[in-house]
């Protein structure tokens, strides 16, 4: 049931493209509109196939609207990605070269991190030893800024981690790139940056994912290898990730 | 085949500032030496291209176009540039605009309905455009030119100052004399024989694309809580306009 490409289609497309990423209540809130200004037939709760349709249109051109979830409050997000790309490449053409390369060590040390973030004092010190030309520390914070500004990068209290758009666009890309430490979730098969990741046998999941999964059980246990899940299990009605990651004390676990 | 092609001095290939003129046999001659795998792949490189330097509002220049997406295939340049325009129409409700003639520099915009009140960016860019309406605004209600001073003086009570770093808008000076004049929203003109040198304020090509005097009356109007007949003979330009 493919419908037409329509007026309605096209505004959705071009006000997705230039917020990059859009919240799912958002997208729906943009739905609407597009169909009443192009008095177009709005189906409501129908924004995916709406959706389809726009894919449809764009799959030639190795671009999709996909849906993604936000690793700190688990809600979805729709952004336009490019599927053509198997490296950095739709970055290349916006930043210099040696942007390009702290980007690059930058994702390196998020992914190589246990939680997903990297410290600005580390990336401020691979500025200095940047292969392509140095960069002083003022000027990688001005680049840091931008990154996070064009939803490459997520910044919070001094720490940096890829942003939900980053995520979706690079997907493929990060899993190719560090193929044996960049983690899935062990729910919803998708990369994971940040994560809570079993002591014993390394199994990882979403934040998000673990509040779900764990909803229902009162001792959490992991699902490979059924030892005790050592760590804080996220509130889903408030996702607070500053203490989710916390690992709960052996006289917390005892007394469950 | 070299001195079929006019327009093209041998040798020439690495000219990309020339563009071969044919006729359309010869067009369709070239497109049947290639595979229409061929042209596609290098309507949606050119697709792609065209939206990645549109989405930072650079203007982009056939030049470009030619060195780095056609390059080879420069034979065929205009099946794939329209094509691409069908492309940008159909799936994107955009088109390509010529701004200027002569350097053949073009610029994207929407064709479809313009709706007011339509925020297309929630953030950065809503508040820099604010200050473009601002200073578009200032620029028409002055005859459609005004001097730097008269400029900055008016952004001043307004709490923008060229010479502080703005809480939004960081550099300011930097952000109205280089960003926007970059994208081709105003034209700064130095006027000569001006010491220390002063500057004429006008609207660029894009914006003349992508609003209307009426618009802009319009919202001079609704910020003055007046008509805008008021203002007789910029009201009467607006109409002109249209």
């Amino acid at each position: 049931m493919a419908a037409q490409m329509s007026d309605a289609h096209r505004r959705f497309l071009q006000v997705l493209m230039s917020h990059g990423i859009m919240e799912g209540a958002e997208a729906r809130k943009l739905h609407r509109c597009c169909c009443e200004i192009s008095k177009a037939y709005y189906a409501q709760d129908k924004l995916d196939d709406f959706v389809s349709t726009i894919n449809n249109q764009l799959q030639p051109l190795f671009m999709q609207i996909r849906k993604g979830m936000s690793e700190v409050d688990g809600r979805t997000h729709y952004a336009l990605v490019n599927m053509a790309e198997t490296e950095i490449t739709k970055m290349a053409s916006d930043y210099a070269e040696n942007e390009l390369e702290l980007f690059r060590k930058t994702m390196d040390l998020i992914i190589l991190s246990e939680n997903g973030f990297a410290s600005s004092t580390d990336i401020l010190n691979s500025a200095d030893q940047l292969k392509t030309k140095k960069m002083k520390k003022k000027e990688a914070e001005q680049v840091l800024k931008i990154f996070v500004d064009d939803k490459w990068l997520s910044e919070r209290n001094g720490e940096y981690t890829l942003h939900t758009r980053c995520i979706m666009e690079m997907e493929q890309y990060i899993l190719s790139t560090y193929p044996d430490i960049a983690k899935k979730c062990n729910i919803c098969h998708s990369l994971a940056i940040q994560s809570q990741a079993c002591e014993t046998c390394g199994t990882g999941m979403h934040l998000p994912c673990v509040g779900k999964y764990f909803k229902t059980q009162s001792r959490p246990r992991c699902p490979q290898c059924n030892d005790f899940w050592p760590y804080e299990i996220p509130d889903r009605s408030r996702i607070d990730s500053q203490s989710s990651s916390r690992r709960v004390s052996r006289r917390e676990l005892q007394s469950l | 085949m070299r001195a079929e092609r006019s327009g093209l001095r041998e040798g020439d290939d690495e000219d990309f500032s020339v563009v071969p003129t044919q006729s359309p046999s010869q067009v369709q001659r070239n497109l049947e030496s290639r595979s229409q795998e061929e042209i596609n792949r290098k309507v949606t490189e050119l697709v792609q291209f065209l939206l990645v330097k549109d989405q930072k509002k650079i203007p982009i220049k056939r030049v470009d176009i030619l060195k780095k997406v056609i390059r080879e295939y420069k034979d065929v340049y205009s099946e794939i540039v329209n094509r691409a325009g069908r492309t940008l129409q159909q799936v994107f409700g955009l088109q390509m605009v010529e701004i200027d003639t002569k350097h053949h520099i073009y610029i994207l915009t929407s064709t479809l309905p313009r709706v007011e009140g339509e925020n297309l960016k929630q953030d950065i860019q809503t508040a820099k455009l604010g200050l473009l309406i601002v200073i578009l605004s200032f620029i028409f209600m002055k005859g459609n030119s005004a001097k730097d001073s008269a400029v900055w003086e008016f952004l001043r009570r307004l709490r923008v100052h060229p010479g502080e770093k703005h809480e939004v808008f960081g550099d300011v000076k930097k952000l109205v004399m280089e960003e926007f004049v970059r994208q081709k929203y105003l034209e700064i003109t130095p006027i000569p024989l001006t010491d220390p040198p002063e500057f004429n304020f006008q609207w660029g090509p894009r914006a003349a694309k992508e609003t209307s005097k009426k618009d802009i009356l319009s919202f001079v109007a609704k910020m003055q809580k007046k008509e805008p007949s008021f203002w007789i003979s910029q009201y009467n330009e607006a109409k002109a306009n249209t």
